[in-house]
């Protein structure tokens, strides 16, 4: 090939650490002239990181990047760019308000003196544009464009670096199967003899129409890398997932015949769900499992009214109604622990106290506007000590707790608030292993109180510890809901990354036939 | 390949014409109100549709219109300028300074004073870029800072340009006889081109927008993010120091304590015009439109003898009539 080891970009052993996390250790890529190269893994397994290193954005705090052979130190976007390494990310790079010529040629911009040469600048997109063959007006404002089309911007602009390295984040997150077909045309075109892609996906069906190997990453390592043509899924699947649990533990109180208490029929938006439908009953605890973006949180957050939904109906107890706001969610008992504790779930600034009664202060713990602060302190303590929150007193500063303490002082608020649904998105995101025990423990005494409950997490293993059911989800649907019996990593994983009735083999070799009902086969 | 070209071209020109329509809806809007309140106060007073008036609602809207040029640039990459009136005051007094006190020439005390002006907004442009400071705090003490000095260095007391009738001739003089428009309106409208340009034209105004749209995905392509708005800043203190000779001028005098307000009308002004105080959207035009319905306002309700106070209250329903047709118009796109 082009030279001795005939690659044309390798990671050689990067490392890179953030304060309290070790974001990738040791990681290996190589990636050769010429092939689609895909990388998968979890959640959370490195991938954004890696690029964001490749583009100059982090320093890597060891190993080294080498490009055609030649050791590779990228300094910033610009520097990589114009080394022939484009990225691109799942978040789109694109500046809504200029055009699509505007956009692809950023920076670069042709122009006679001072004056800008627009005409020049259209030209150069039209050929561009053309030669790709994409669909684009290059006049139009990328905000007038469909997300698949803003895509096609962003590749177009990649390209016109003249790109030797493309690196493409889940760049079919958003678009259809013809979508899809364009896009990987396009790459079949773009692979030269001396070109590359670093293909991040999890859609299994798509890795096998277009990457010729598969890396696999999990929690920052190299794990393994198989030829796609030799691969059964399962393989890449069990590499993909193969931590152990963090312990045996199984859910608890499993049964079927509950009360209903939360019926979701047929919920949408505008935006991502699709017909998602679900039931929970009195002392449930329902797990809801997908990957990133597969709609798990914007069905909370449509359940309680805080996104508008387009259809559906959701009955509370057997009676239908109608929720506008997460205030009318609140009384109608269901209280949304938000995925992002500092930022929508706690006043950092102000004390445990404060926090835990805000949600109730008016109908508890006021009177004619006027707040009882004595009242509302009692209670505060109450649940605070009922919950064991570890804190010098409930007057201590929220910001001060650590991330376990803080979590509890968001489900206090709702236990205070009387409500009987609780929803938990990501409940132990960013909190230590110890303080996860005691919310998964406190998560089952809720349960077994009669409170019922959905858990939203990007954690399989903690889903499947404490979930009677689970719901997983892909690209806004419900693909499936399993039984705490028939979950296991493999089975959620696979409903999380197939579109069985489009992949019926892959379907098949794993003995998931059917799984667009939500009766699904047992494993 | 010409072919090919063109055949693209063509089939996209009409989608791409109802595209910038769209866009220009805002501009459209705020012209057709203009045109509708400038009918009815002729309907209203026929004092109001004569030339002489209509040159004397021009000559009103010179200093706003100076000060919202400016600041559109600054509010098209999301930033807001809150330093331009006092700033403004400031270099009335530092042209006074340079030319009553120092006794030089006006040829060279009317750059250095927009000179000082486009200080200003350089110590603005650092300390949103690189000290990071918010743009509404670093102009809101930059606009306290302004106030201070001019009340400093005039000694609180105005300084005069009577013995300087060159200086004044920048703002009434005539330069051209037959039309009796005086200096100050042609000195607007050479300003508006020159923003204008600079917006539509250039790099700089390119790199407005694109900030404005995006600022991470600007730096993401390469582009000096920093940089650029240490030069957006100082444009938009360029301007401020030209409105201060303009003000000076026809005032015949610098005036140290004033200046606090004008900021809000020109932000009023921009608003009115179309451009999104979120950035990354807005004109020239639209921003010069926006100026002349404020004084179209303010000069219609005046000979209309409706009080001062009042005047205000109509300007800040049109403020919010304005600003809530274009939400509304954005939600339907």
């Amino acid at each position: 090939m082009n030279d001795a080891n005939g690659y044309l970009l390798e990671v050689e052993g990067v490392r890179k650490a953030f304060p309290g996390v070790l974001a990738l250790d040791d990681m290996h890529i190589n990636l050769r002239y010429g092939e689609v190269l895909a990388l998968v893994g979890e959640n959370g397994a490195g991938k954004s990181t890696l690029m964001k290193l490749l583009s100059g954005i982090y320093v890597p705090d060891a190993g080294s990047f080498r490009l055609q052979g030649q050791p590779f130190t990228p300094e910033n976007p610009k520097h990589a760019l114009e080394s022939g390494i484009s990225i691109i990310h799942q978040e789109f790079n694109l500046m809504p308000h200029l055009t699509v010529a505007q956009n692809i040629y950023i920076g670069r911009e042709p122009r006679r003196g001072l004056v800008l040469s627009d005409r020049e600048l259209n030209r150069r997109a039209a050929e561009l544009v053309d030669r790709l063959g994409l669909p684009l007006d290059i006049r139009a404002t990328v905000s007038d464009l469909t997300v698949a089309n803003q895509q096609m911007v962003e590749i177009a602009k990649a390209l016109s670096y003249d790109a030797r390295v493309l690196i493409m984040d889940e760049p079919t997150a958003a678009l259809n199967d013809a979508e899809v077909r364009t896009l990987h045309g396009l790459i079949r075109r773009f692979i030269r003899e001396d070109t590359g892609v670093i293909y991040i996906s999890h859609r299994m069906d798509e890795l096998k129409a277009i990457a010729g190997r598969i890396t696999v990453i999990r929690d920052g390592r190299y794990v393994g890398t198989l030829d796609t043509a030799k691969t059964g899924m399962r393989e890449v699947i069990t590499l993909m997932v193969g931590r152990t649990l963090t312990s045996d533990a199984r859910p608890v109180d499993v049964r079927d015949g509950r009360e209903t208490v939360l019926d979701v029929d047929g919920l949408s938006t505008k935006e991502l769900l699709r017909d998602v439908s679900f039931t929970l009953g009195k002392g449930e605890i329902l797990g809801f499992a997908g990957l990133m973006g597969a709609g798990r949180t914007e069905v909370a957050r449509a359940l309680v009214g805080a996104d508008k939904a387009s259809g559906g109906t959701i009955r509370v107890h057997g009676r239908q109604v109608r929720i506008h706001t997460p205030a009318e969610a609140a009384e109608l008992g269901i209280g949304y622990l938000s995925e992002d504790r500092k930022q929508l779930g706690l006043l950092l600034e102000h004390d445990v106290s404060e926090n835990i009664t805000l949600p109730s202060l008016r109908e508890r713990f006021s009177r004619w506007g006027l707040v009882d602060r004595l009242m509302a302190r009692r209670a505060a303590k109450e649940v605070a000590d009922r919950l064991t929150i570890k804190t010098p007193s409930i007057r201590q500063t929220t910001k001060f707790l650590s991330g376990g303490n803080q979590q509890k002082v968001v489900i206090a608020k709702w236990l205070v608030k009387d409500c009987d649904i609780l929803i938990f998105d990501e409940p132990t995101r960013g909190i230590d292993v110890g303080a996860k025990e005691e919310i998964y423990a406190l998560l089952n005494s809720l349960a077994q109180q009669g409170k019922a409950i959905i858990m939203i997490s990007s954690e399989l293993p903690e889903v499947l510890r404490m979930s009677h059911r689970i719901v997983v989800m892909t690209e806004g649907r419900v693909s499936g809901i399993l039984s705490a019996d028939e979950a296991t990593q493999e089975s959620v994983m696979h409903l999380a990354t197939l579109r069985p009735n489009e992949n019926p083999e892959d379907a098949a070799e794993l003995g998931l036939l059917d799984l667009h009902s939500t009766e699904p086969k047992a494993v | 390949m010409t072919s090919l070209l063109s055949r693209a071209e063509g089939a996209t020109d009409r989608a791409t014409w109802i595209a910038a329509a769209r866009n220009r809806l805002q501009q459209l809007l705020a012209f057709a109100s203009l045109i509708v309140i400038f009918t009815f106060f002729s309907f209203a007073n026929s004092a109001f549709p004569t030339y002489s008036n209509v040159i004397n609602i021009l000559f009103s809207t010179v200093v706003i219109g100076t000060l919202a040029l400016g600041t559109t640039f600054v509010i098209i990459t999301g930033g807001i300028d809150l330093s331009i009136g006092t700033g403004m005051a400031l270099c009335a007094v530092m042209s006074g300074v340079f030319i009553v006190d120092a006794g030089l020439p006006v040829i060279i005390g009317v750059p250095l004073a927009i000179l000082f002006g486009g200080l200003i907004g350089l110590v603005n442009g650092l300390n949103v870029a690189v000290l990071k400071l918010p743009p509404f705090i670093a102009t809101l003490a930059m606009m306290l800072v302004a106030q201070g000095l001019a009340l400093v260095i005039s000694n609180s007391t105005p300084i005069y340009f009577t013995d300087n009738p060159g200086y004044i001739k920048i703002s009434t003089g005539e330069l051209i006889p037959a039309l009796n428009i005086p200096n100050a309106v042609l000195v607007l409208v050479a300003a508006a081109v020159i923003a204008g340009f600079l917006l539509s034209k250039t790099l700089l105004g390119r790199y407005t927008y694109s900030i404005g749209s995006n600022e991470a995905a600007t730096a993401l392509s390469g582009i000096d993010v920093r940089r650029w708005k240490i030069v957006i800043y100082t444009l938009a203190g360029l301007f401020t120091g030209l409105a201060g000779v303009m003000i000076s001028a026809r005032l015949g005098s610098a005036q140290p304590a004033t200046g606090m307000g004008y900021e809000l009308q020109a932000i009023a002004a921009v608003v009115i015009g179309g451009t999104s105080l979120a950035g990354g959207k807005g004109s020239i035009i639209g921003t010069v439109i926006g100026a002349l319905i404020i004084s179209v306002l303010n000069n219609g309700l005046q000979i209309m003898s409706i009080p001062q106070e009042w005047q205000n209250v109509i300007l800040g329903l049109v403020i919010l009539v304005a600003v809530y047709a274009d939400m509304v118009r954005k939600k339907e796109a």
